[in-house]
């Protein structure tokens, strides 16, 4: 198609292309994000009441969550809250449970050892590789310059 | 009425990360994967800086819950390994933060993969 | 015979017929503005079946089953069939289709692929190399999202311009009979790319694929839109249209809107449907508009001329993933009530 150029199309596609509702995700983001995190503190506590130390509270208070999002990823249930809360679920660990479940789930059809379980980090294996390599990277600095 | 306040300082920071989260989605088009890697990373260098840890004794889950509190986890685990084990700590501080994390993703993930079935959406 | 007409035009002078025709669906196609036009819905999206892949194929195979039973026809009737679908490999088709027995030709246009088969079907039978030939083409939302987006329980929100993948199949039997809607001519298109990259903009990666074929075709033939009742494009979707309605008015045909219909605009309700957005796409949205609603609208005499355009992104995940843009095509497939006359009135392109 010579007649039209990728730039003035480009043009022609913003003007159409009706624009992400931000007035309903953002504020819909901070809600359920907040309550995850509400969610959070309150296992955290709860589990400080029951003698854990703050350290173990708050490692108790993750699995908690990720279990949680596996349980509702399963019950076909965590997409449709994501759905409207969008980064709000995607955010907190619940986001990166999910990442790891419904990949699992979904290629469990390929089979246990080449579907579900070489599958399962398709999209939450970056965060580990960058989180991680991030991490020795700080290590390296803290081992050189007691950081 | 201390507990509520804690509730309300998670609710703040948390949500606030959230927004971040959502505004990168819909104003960016970063994908869903590279927000998660963005968010884990910030944390690791939010942590290094030591601009983390003060966000965390305030809000608590509100800052533990986001995955930049992953990645400031694995910033602190390196950071204190270091100092005891020195290089070796290097290799195995991140991990051993967040091994209970992870962990228990893998297991969970596998479980409720065994359990369960996907279901069309409708 | 076939006989070229201008650039890209093939005018089919024995007008082959389409003879039969059957539609499947699923749940939220039943629940659409068309739900009551399709032959067969099937509540449960597996259909049976243990995998969407599965699901997919026994669709199809349902699909054609159901025009060679409205045909009163066996598979051995048929000379050959021309078959597709979105999945790598074109596996809905070759695991739906291979019990028939029916010589197989494998098609990928993407969501094209309707316009595709149905073109190469009608021009077997129109050169005498085949007495009658099928063509279908199916998608499932489940195996396309599989495939080329993300898991099903995965929790991603999805963009106001993405598009819904249905879940449908169509397909037609095209033979040398005398049963309305004829094909009389089919245009082939060429691959167009305007630079889209962003997979959840399908439509905008299609319209000018779709608004290139139909000004060939209007150029081929020395017609414009008021020679026509319809014309239908694939599954330009919301955005799409848009673009397709500017593209053609740029060009000199300001009144392509007022004629133009989306199989992907019609086979959803989209302020009432949750989760379509833009709208329908897939190969199976345009196939099951087509056979549900238009085919047997032109066969009462409803509707009498209609270019039917199924448009395709001729989308690899892999590729864009290096940061390639997304190739489109579209083909063209002039229907009418009436087939090529000899003389006097539809003799010509514009009478």
């Amino acid at each position: 198609m010579q007649w039209m150029s990728p730039k003035e199309y480009e043009k022609m596609n913003q003007k159409a292309s009706p624009p992400t509702p931000v007035w309903k995700t953002v504020p819909m983001a901070f809600l359920f994000g907040g309550i995850i995190c509400t969610i959070g503190q309150l296992c955290s506590m709860l589990y400080q009441n029951l003698g854990a130390d703050l350290e173990t509270a708050s490692a108790s208070t993750s699995i908690t969550l990720i279990f949680l999002a596996a349980l509702l990823t399963g019950l076909n249930v965590f997409d449709k809250i994501a759905k409207i809360g969008g980064a709000g679920c995607l955010v907190p660990i619940t986001g990166f449970s999910n990442a790891v479940v419904s990949p699992a789930l979904e290629f469990k059809a390929e089979g246990l050892v080449l579907g579900l379980g070489a599958k399962m980090f398709v999209i939450a294996g970056p965060v580990i590789v960058y989180g991680i390599t991030a991490s020795v990277i700080y290590g390296i600095l803290c081992r050189l310059f007691g950081w | 009425m201390e507990w509520l306040i804690a509730c309300g300082k998670a609710f703040l920071i948390g949500g606030l990360f959230c927004v971040v989260g959502q505004l990168l989605i819909d104003y960016t088009k970063l994908t869903p994967a590279r927000i998660l890697v963005t968010y884990v990373v910030s944390g690791v260098v939010l942590s290094a800086l030591g601009w983390y840890q003060p966000l965390v004794d305030w809000a608590g889950a509100g800052a533990t819950v986001p995955l930049t509190g992953f990645g400031h986890l694995l910033a602190k685990g390196v950071r204190e390994a270091v100092a005891e084990k020195g290089w070796l700590g290097v290799l195995t501080g991140g991990f051993t933060a967040t091994a209970g994390g992870i962990a228990a993703a893998i297991f969970f993930g596998f479980l409720v993969a065994l359990l369960f079935k996907p279901k069309d959406k409708s | 015979m076939p006989e070229k007409v201008g650039k890209a035009t093939i005018k089919l002078g024995s007008s082959p017929s389409v003879y039969a025709f059957a539609a499947v669906g699923s749940k939220k196609e039943e629940e659409g503005p068309l739900g009551k036009y399709f032959d067969i819905i099937q509540q449960d999206s597996f259909f049976g079946q243990s995998s969407w892949e599965k699901a997919e194929s026994q669709m199809q195979k349902q699909a054609v089953s159901k025009a060679l039973e409205k045909g009163s026809l066996a598979p051995g009737d048929i000379d050959f069939i021309f078959a597709g679908d979105l999945l790598n490999q074109c596996t809905g088709s070759t695991y739906g289709l291979r019990e028939l027995e029916i010589p197989f030709i494998g098609l990928f246009g993407a969501c094209s692929t309707m316009a595709e088969s149905l073109g190469l079907a009608s021009l077997f039978v129109d050169c005498g190399a085949a007495a009658r030939c099928a063509a279908v083409t199916s998608s499932h939302f489940c195996s396309a999202e599989r495939q080329f987006r993300y898991p099903l329980e995965y929790a991603s929100q999805r963009a106001p311009t993405s598009q819904w993948t249905a879940t449908a199949s169509g397909s037609v039997i095209v033979a040398k009979d005398i049963l309305p809607p004829y094909v009389r001519s089919v245009t082939f298109g060429t691959i167009e790319d305007l630079q889209i990259k962003d997979a959840n903009n399908m439509g905008a990666a299609m319209a000018p694929a779709a608004a290139s074929t139909l000004i060939q075709f209007f150029e081929d033939t020395g017609t414009n839109q008021e020679n026509y009742d319809l014309i239908l494009t694939g599954d330009l979707g919301f955005v799409g249209s848009r673009l397709f309605r500017e593209l053609t008015a740029k060009k000199g045909y300001p009144g392509v809107a007022e004629k133009h219909g989306d199989c992907g605009l019609m086979l959803y309700d989209r302020e009432n449907q949750a989760e379509i957005y833009a709208g329908g796409s897939g190969c199976g949205c345009s196939a099951s508009v087509l056979c549900s609603y238009i085919l047997p609208a032109m066969r009462e005499g409803r509707l009498q001329r209609v270019l039917f355009m199924a448009t395709g992104a001729l989308m690899s995940p892999t590729v864009v993933q290096q940061g390639e843009s997304i190739p489109s095509i579209a083909h063209l497939i002039y229907l009418s009530a009436q087939p090529w006359q000899e003389k006097g009135e539809g003799s010509s392109w514009n009478g």
